[in-house]
Order: structure tokens, then C-alpha cells, then sequence
């Protein structure tokens, strides 16, 4: 499976590298060949490299990242895929974003482009997490439930129980 | 920022500092007649995102049966919404990450229920049989499967005695952010190890306590002076097929 990763890793410099040699997004109209088509993020005004380096080499820090997150709990945004993703959203007319599968996905444009084959989401998503999808455990702590059950419809006692599940958060 | 807002920040800081700190033991102050409030410890010891995680430290999960409840099954639903699994009602795919079993004594009928997940033993047999270094002990004692380099061979499956780990059969979209899982890998409790990093409770533990029960208790089983260590010392406890020797992480008192 490594093996086959490094290849995969391997054809894909070749292939971001005759990506750098097209101009991207731009231009389309003047270019000859044909570029890949995707859209950067519009409020984010550089990434955690250059662009020319993370053409190379994003899969090279991704890969770090993930054996420093998976092995030793490192779990820094910067260089995470997680990172990538919330910044690299692509989003449909309706505003939603849209994921791995369809091509306009900033990381299919590409890796569709240059026929490599992309495994990060067989099991990460492809899109940021809503509030919906995040909203699992309320992180409050116990004592706020236990003093809300036992308010006794006590309002100072109801005020510290909001107040304390505002802490939580 | 006007001088108002600035006191109040000021004494909201000082109120969340108290809180933090009220973290040696259960604090209760009486309020008013009839509420107390509980400050309960901090859940555990928050680290730096980008520090590694600490080898002198193993966290451990200790289940008192006595207040478990057999209607309840709050950390099942805990740890599927805060993961992301699903059943689908087919035992034999279903992910196995947190279980309720059981038991019945056959002599005098009493019954006990308790939940059963990933022991997260000290020494794990499902690492032992792993062909590609994928099920690995994490240095602070969780075990997990890196699913980047699991061919899904399922050795470990069969290894484990507790049934604690199961395989991903279908194509899965939409995962969790901090809990990635995918088809062709086998996945178990990572004792909700994302919460661990960030010094949170794992979700069962949490949703449990909220909900009143308080049967699971979370913590470093190296550390004497931490609450599980100390209920470890204090009351008898067992660990399910102690015989095999594989110093579980996770105990079970009152069983």
C-alpha cells in the first residue's frame, strides 16, 4: 500500500509539475492545452507555502502530517488535510459545498486532470463539517446538568447553570 | 472597551479560572437551600496541539456495573453520534465500537448490563498480529489502527478476545471530521482520542455523567493521585479475562 502510495505520490509530481507549465484558472482562452479548472479560496490570500511548492509537495506534508497526528497526537490545523479542506471549499450555486466527487472539487480539478488516482477520501471527508455534523456531544460539564435538573425553578439557579454551560463552550 | 465590559471580562476570567482550578477534587458549595453546585474536576489535562503525546501517562476507563442501567444505553448512542457509525442492523458487518452486554448469574438470576468497547490493553494481541505495524499502542497506552496502512487483512479481528473491533464494509461519505473511516479498513474505540488530545472526556464518559448515571470514569491510570487511580486503590475492581494477562486499560468494578 506504501509502495503504491510513493508511486502514486511519484507520477504526481511529473503531473503537478506539467501542471506549473500551464497557466491556470487565467488565460484559458489564450492556452492551447488545456489547464485544469478550479477556483482558489476567495478570502484567503496565501497559503501555508508557496504555490509552487505546495504543487510539488503537498502530498509530502500531508504525509507527515498524518503520521504526526495518527501516531503522535500532533494535532496542529496548519498542514492538516482537515486544514486543507476548510480552506479549499468549492461551494455549488446553492452554496453548498461540494465534494470529492464531483470535478469542480479543488482537489479532483486536478488529480481528474492528471488521471491520478486520490485515496484521502475512502475514509476522510472531502468537505468542512457544518455546525449540523459537529453538533454531537455538548462538551458541558456535569455539573451544569445536574444543577439545571435540580433548579427547582430557582432563577438564580437556572442563571448559574447557563452560565456554567457557557464555560463549556 | 469601556470600563463596564472591562470589569466584567475581568470577572469572568477570574470565575472560569476558579472553575478550572476547582480541578483536585469535587468541590460543592452550597448556594441557596436545596442546590448545591458541583464543581466537578477538570476532565483532563489539556496539552499543546502540537505536542506529542505523553508516555508517562495511560488513560483508562473504569465502569461501575452498580449504576449502569439496563433501559440505558447513553454511551452506545454517545460514541456512534460523536463517531459517526451507524447500525444497520446486521451483526455480523455492525460496527463494533461500544457494545451493552448482559449477564445473568445462572445460580441465583441476578443480572448486571454493562458497556464493553476496546480495552486498550497494555498488551494488546490485535498489535502483536498486525502484518503492517497498522493496530499500534499509542505512547500514552490508546490503542488504535492507523487506517492509512490497513490492508484489512483482519488478523486482529480474530485476535482480540473482547470482539472490540470490526471491519468497514461499504463505501462510507460525509465521515467526521476527527474520526476518518472508510471501506476495507477494521476500526474500534479510539477512546475517543480527539477529545483525549484536547483534554476532553471521551463522548461515553461525558454523555453518561450529564445523563446522571456516572458510571464511567475516565483517567491516567499512572498517575496516584488521579481520581481513577485512587478509586482503583480504594475499592476492589476486575478486568474482564484478567487470565490472559493483557493489563487492560479498562476496569470494571462492582462486577
Amino acid at each position: 500500500m506504501f509502495a503504491i502510495m510513493k508511486r502514486l505520490l511519484s507520477v504526481l509530481v511529473v503531473a503537478s509539475a506539467f501542471v506549473l507549465s500551464t497557466p491556470v484558472q487565467a488565460d484559458e482562452a489564450q492556452s492551447r492545452t488545456p489547464g485544469p479548472q478550479y477556483s482558489l479560496p476567495k478570502d484567503a490570500t496565501s497559503c501555508v507555502r508557496d504555490t509552487s511548492f505546495m504543487r510539488r509537495n503537498h502530498m509530502n506534508l500531508l504525509l507527515h502530517k498524518r503520521d504526526q497526528t495518527m501516531h503522535n497526537g500532533i494535532r496542529t490545523k496548519k498542514e492538516s488535510l482537515q486544514g486543507c479542506i476548510n480552506c479549499h471549499v468549492t461551494k455549488d450555486e446553492a452554496g453548498k459545498a461540494i465534494k470529492v466527487s464531483d470535478p469542480k472539487h479543488f482537489c479532483a480539478a486536478c488529480h481528474e486532470y492528471a488521471a491520478v488516482k486520490l485515496d484521502c477520501f475512502e475514509c476522510h471527508r472531502s468537505t468542512p463539517e457544518t455546525p449540523k455534523d459537529t453538533a454531537s456531544i455538548p462538551n458541558i460539564p456535569a455539573h451544569a446538568n445536574l444543577l439545571a435538573s435540580n433548579a427547582n425553578n430557582s432563577g438564580e439557579a437556572k442563571a448559574l447553570g447557563t452560565f456554567l454551560k457557557g464555560v463549556a463552550q | 472597551m469601556n470600563n463596564t465590559s472591562l470589569k466584567d471580562a475581568y470577572i469572568d476570567k477570574t470565575r472560569r479560572d476558579f472553575l478550572k482550578k476547582a480541578g483536585a477534587g469535587v468541590t460543592t458549595l452550597a448556594l441557596a437551600s436545596g442546590v448545591t453546585l458541583m464543581a466537578y474536576p477538570a476532565p483532563a489535562q489539556a496539552r499543546n496541539p502540537d505536542e506529542a503525546a505523553d508516555p508517562s501517562k495511560r488513560w483508562g476507563l473504569l465502569i461501575d456495573v452498580n449504576k449502569c442501567t439496563e433501559d440505558c444505553s447513553a454511551c452506545v448512542t454517545a460514541c456512534s453520534q460523536e463517531n459517526g457509525w451507524k447500525l444497520d442492523g446486521n451483526p455480523s458487518v455492525d460496527a463494533q465500537w461500544i457494545r451493552k452486554l448482559k449477564i445473568k448469574n445462572p445460580h441465583g438470576g441476578h443480572e448486571q448490563t454493562f458497556p464493553v468497547m476496546c480495552q486498550h490493553c497494555a498488551k494488546p494481541p490485535c498489535v502483536d498480529v498486525c502484518p503492517t505495524g497498522a493496530s499500534f499502542k499509542r505512547t500514552d497506552g490508546i490503542v488504535l489502527v492507523d487506517k492509512h496502512i490497513c490492508i484489512g487483512c483482519r488478523y486482529c479481528m480474530m485476535a482480540c478476545p473482547y470482539k472490540a473491533r470490526s471491519f468497514v464494509h461499504e463505501p462510507l461519505t460525509d465521515q467526521k471530521a476527527h474520526a476518518p473511516r472508510g471501506k476495507g479498513t477494521v476500526e474500534s474505540c479510539t477512546l475517543c482520542v480527539h477529545r483525549v488530545d484536547r483534554g476532553d472526556q471521551p463522548a461515553c464518559v461525558e454523555k453518561c455523567a450529564s445523563d446522571g448515571h456516572g458510571a464511567l470514569m475516565f483517567g491516567d491510570l499512572n498517575d496516584p493521585n488521579s481520581d481513577i487511580s485512587k478509586r482503583l486503590a480504594s475499592y476492589p475492581t476486575k478486568q474482564i479475562r484478567a487470565d490472559l494477562g493483557l493489563d487492560t486499560g479498562v476496569r470494571y468494578q462492582n462486577l
